[in-house]
């Protein structure tokens, strides 16, 4: 990631802190394109486009958002984890996405936007987070379930990021992309394991998987022809595939995966194409897509509430924090003895 | 009672210690003051979950020890199963047992015991949750008048837990009576430097019974536990 | 800054010892202290590093676009500040 010192005077290059004249903008715009065009990543300082710089903002702070509120519906079962091993990886994997969502944070914050405004700009339903946090866990299998199919579908989505045309946002997805490696894989091992247990393990798993697939599906965004953003982004390399193509990808992925853990994916319609070379599926029910992103799925408001008032309670932590350092700024001595203690020095 | 038996007992008290206090700081995730914090106290959950694995292990079935006994037979403090509170009291609690549990890591993992093993890399870890409770402990008592009077009314409410870590125990192979004047010089210095006075109350209950080493535990503790073994118990013989 | 928003850090972490520290990414902490101890917590939770350096975002001077060229171009036209400047007849070892 690129240092998030250097927004401070992204927005303008200027010569000596003048305006660019329109020639020099021109020739800035020259550079931007023939950087895109070449492959080469985008990093904070250079000029870009001012649309370029608001739909990373937009798309990072989604993404760092989704990362943040997903731990809602998984952390719901740490407490009750039927055993000591799935409750380790449990809070190992929701720890993750707490760092993830740092990485992200951080990466928004070298285009000149703060933690604080984009954390507001949730909490007040301006930013939005990916849908599928708004179904409720409810059952054990769900973990599972998450893990398999959210995480696999998040993973589809995330793996062209590596190579999205802005830096420090590229560099989050391969840290990102590395450690949630293990998260699919857990989910479909948590599965397997329910599958092949008792007829009661095998219908919470089968239950799950039934609730969780269509939603899963509806993660890539809405069909090529109605997406709003995709056009741009794909010219810009910030995407580098389309909705559809990356949940075709899902889709072919998934099903002998399903087979394997011995579970159906409830889709009649659901068989293989061999003009195509791939799995035709049912349509999807984007009107139960759009009203939960509106805000009417089953748990929006929880998430939301539960997550703003983790916030304000924490507000007299971080004041305490912040006036105890201002209190200490001049104590070097003390800083560079309890520094020894610490963490690990070079 | 045999070598084997009290290495036993030793081995549940200190597994439900870990395994009690891990699933305390589990309970905070997704509500921590800041991010940075979400991750720091999942760290110290997993440390924690990872010694009480190992030492259940020891005395039997990790699994079995951890969701088929009931209330009273847990042995781990009632520190350790005090809820969460407001930030100031998780810190008290990880500031009271983690100086505990270093002090006696420390004596452990030199002593050449069954627990040596254990002691030597758990007392790394163990230090690393001291220094985050002291650090906390520093800016909360010294931030705002706020976070300072939280912090003192966190110590005080907590403090009548304190005295049951030095009770002796079976099989632990140290003396933990001599851990209590290592353990107040330690505690107090870090509250003096965040300008906290000590407690003065009593460090230990009235009631004669006893308390968490002799499976007696405060209220909350059996509402956790409901939680905690409720899916595990629902599917007997189950494997997850 | 409010005074709950605390200032931003850059994190450097050295991966295992005989190489330098890499800049890993950055956070959030009140203080020093706490900006190395959320970054152990942040950037070597899989055992990635065996030293860490912290420094506050706003002490960082980075060169800007405008001065790339003047910063970075002149050190393009002195190859011969690279080995492979220099032609050496086939055959020749240790050079």
């Amino acid at each position: 990631m690129a240092t998030a010192a250097a927004h401070r005077t992204a927005r303008t290059p200027g010569y000596g802190g003048r305006e660019a004249t329109a020639g020099e903008q021109d020739a800035y715009q020259r550079a931007f394109d023939a950087a895109v065009a070449a492959d080469e990543r985008i990093e904070p300082r250079d000029w870009m486009p001012e649309a370029y710089r608001a739909t990373l903002v937009r798309q990072i702070a989604q993404h760092a958002h989704s990362e943040i509120i997903g731990m809602q519906p998984e952390a719901n079962w740490i407490t009750r984890a039927p055993s000591l091993r799935r409750k380790a990886i449990l809070m190992a994997k929701v720890q993750d996405e707490a760092g993830h969502g740092l990485y992200l944070y951080s990466a928004a914050e070298t285009l000149g936007t703060g933690r604080e405004e984009l954390l507001d700009k949730l909490h007040t339903g301006r930013q939005k987070y990916s849908s599928i946090f708004n179904y409720p866990t409810l059952t054990w299998a769900d973990v599972g379930a998450i893990g398999w199919l959210v995480d696999g579908a998040a993973i589809t989505n995330q793996v062209p990021l590596c190579r999205c045309s802005y830096g420090p946002y590229a560099r989050a997805m391969v840290r990102v992309c590395k450690e949630e490696s293990f998260h699919q894989r857990q989910g479909y091992e948590l599965l397997l394991a329910l599958s092949r247990g008792t007829p009661e393990q095998h219908a919470m798993a089968q239950d799950a998987v039934d609730r969780w697939w269509w939603p899963s599906l509806m993660m890539f965004g809405p069909p090529d022809d109605e997406s709003a953003h995709s056009a741009q982004s794909m010219a810009w390399k910030i995407k580098r595939h389309s909705n559809d193509e990356l949940r075709q990808r899902f889709v072919d992925i998934c099903v002998p995966q399903a087979q394997s853990l011995g579970l159906t994916l409830p889709d009649p319609d659901l068989k293989w194409n061999e003009e195509r070379g791939h799995h035709d599926f049912g349509p999807i029910d984007w009107t139960e897509f759009k009203e939960v992103l509106k805000g009417n799925g089953p748990c929006n408001e929880q998430r939301i509430t539960q997550r703003t008032r983790a916030h304000e309670a924490g507000a007299w932590v971080r004041e305490a924090a912040a006036a105890h350092a201002a209190k200490h700024s001049g104590d070097s001595h003390e800083n560079r003895e309890s520094r020894e203690t610490g963490a690990k020095q070079a | 009672m045999t070598t084997t038996a009290h290495t036993d007992t030793a081995a549940l008290a200190l597994g439900d210690d870990a395994l009690v206090l891990s699933h305390r700081l589990g309970e905070w995730m997704g509500h921590a003051p800041v991010l940075e914090e979400e991750v720091a106290l999942a760290n110290i959950a997993l440390d924690l979950l990872g010694q009480a694995r190992i030492l259940l292990s020891m005395a039997g079935d990790e699994d079995d020890l951890a969701y088929l006994r009931e209330e009273r037979a847990f042995r781990n403090l009632q520190l350790v199963e005090q809820p969460n509170g407001d930030f100031a009291h998780t810190i008290a609690r990880q500031l009271y047992f983690s100086t505990y549990q270093h002090l006696l890591y420390d004596r452990l993992a030199t002593g050449g015991g069954p627990f040596a093993g254990l002691a030597a890399k758990a007392v790394k870890e163990v230090a690393y949750h001291r220094d985050h409770a002291e650090q906390w402990t520093l800016r909360l008592g010294d931030g705002t008048d706020l976070s300072h009077e939280r912090m003192r009314r966190a110590c005080e409410a907590l403090w009548r837990f304190t005295g049951e870590m030095f009770q002796p125990l079976e099989g632990v192979g140290t003396d933990l009576t001599g851990l209590e004047t290592p353990w107040l010089e330690s505690v107090g210095a870090v509250l003096g430097r965040a300008g906290l006075e000590t407690p003065e109350g009593p460090r230990t209950g009235a009631w004669r019974a006893g308390a968490g080493r002799q499976g007696l535990h405060t209220e909350p503790f059996g509402r956790m536990l409901a939680e905690m073994q409720h899916l595990h118990r629902s599917h007997p013989g189950a494997s997850w | 800054m409010t005074n709950t928003d605390w200032p931003l850090w850059e994190v450097f972490v050295r991966s295992r010892r005989g190489l330098s520290h890499t800049h890993a990414g950055s956070l959030h902490a009140p203080d020093a202290e706490f900006a190395l101890r959320n970054a152990r917590d942040l950037y070597t939770r899989r055992g990635e590093g065996v030293s860490i350096w912290v420094v506050p975002s706003a002490a960082i001077t980075a060169s800007s676009p405008d001065e790339k060229d003047p910063f970075f171009d002149p050190s393009a036209d002195k190859p011969y500040r690279h080995p492979t400047f220099y032609e050496i007849p086939e055959g020749v070892k240790h050079l």
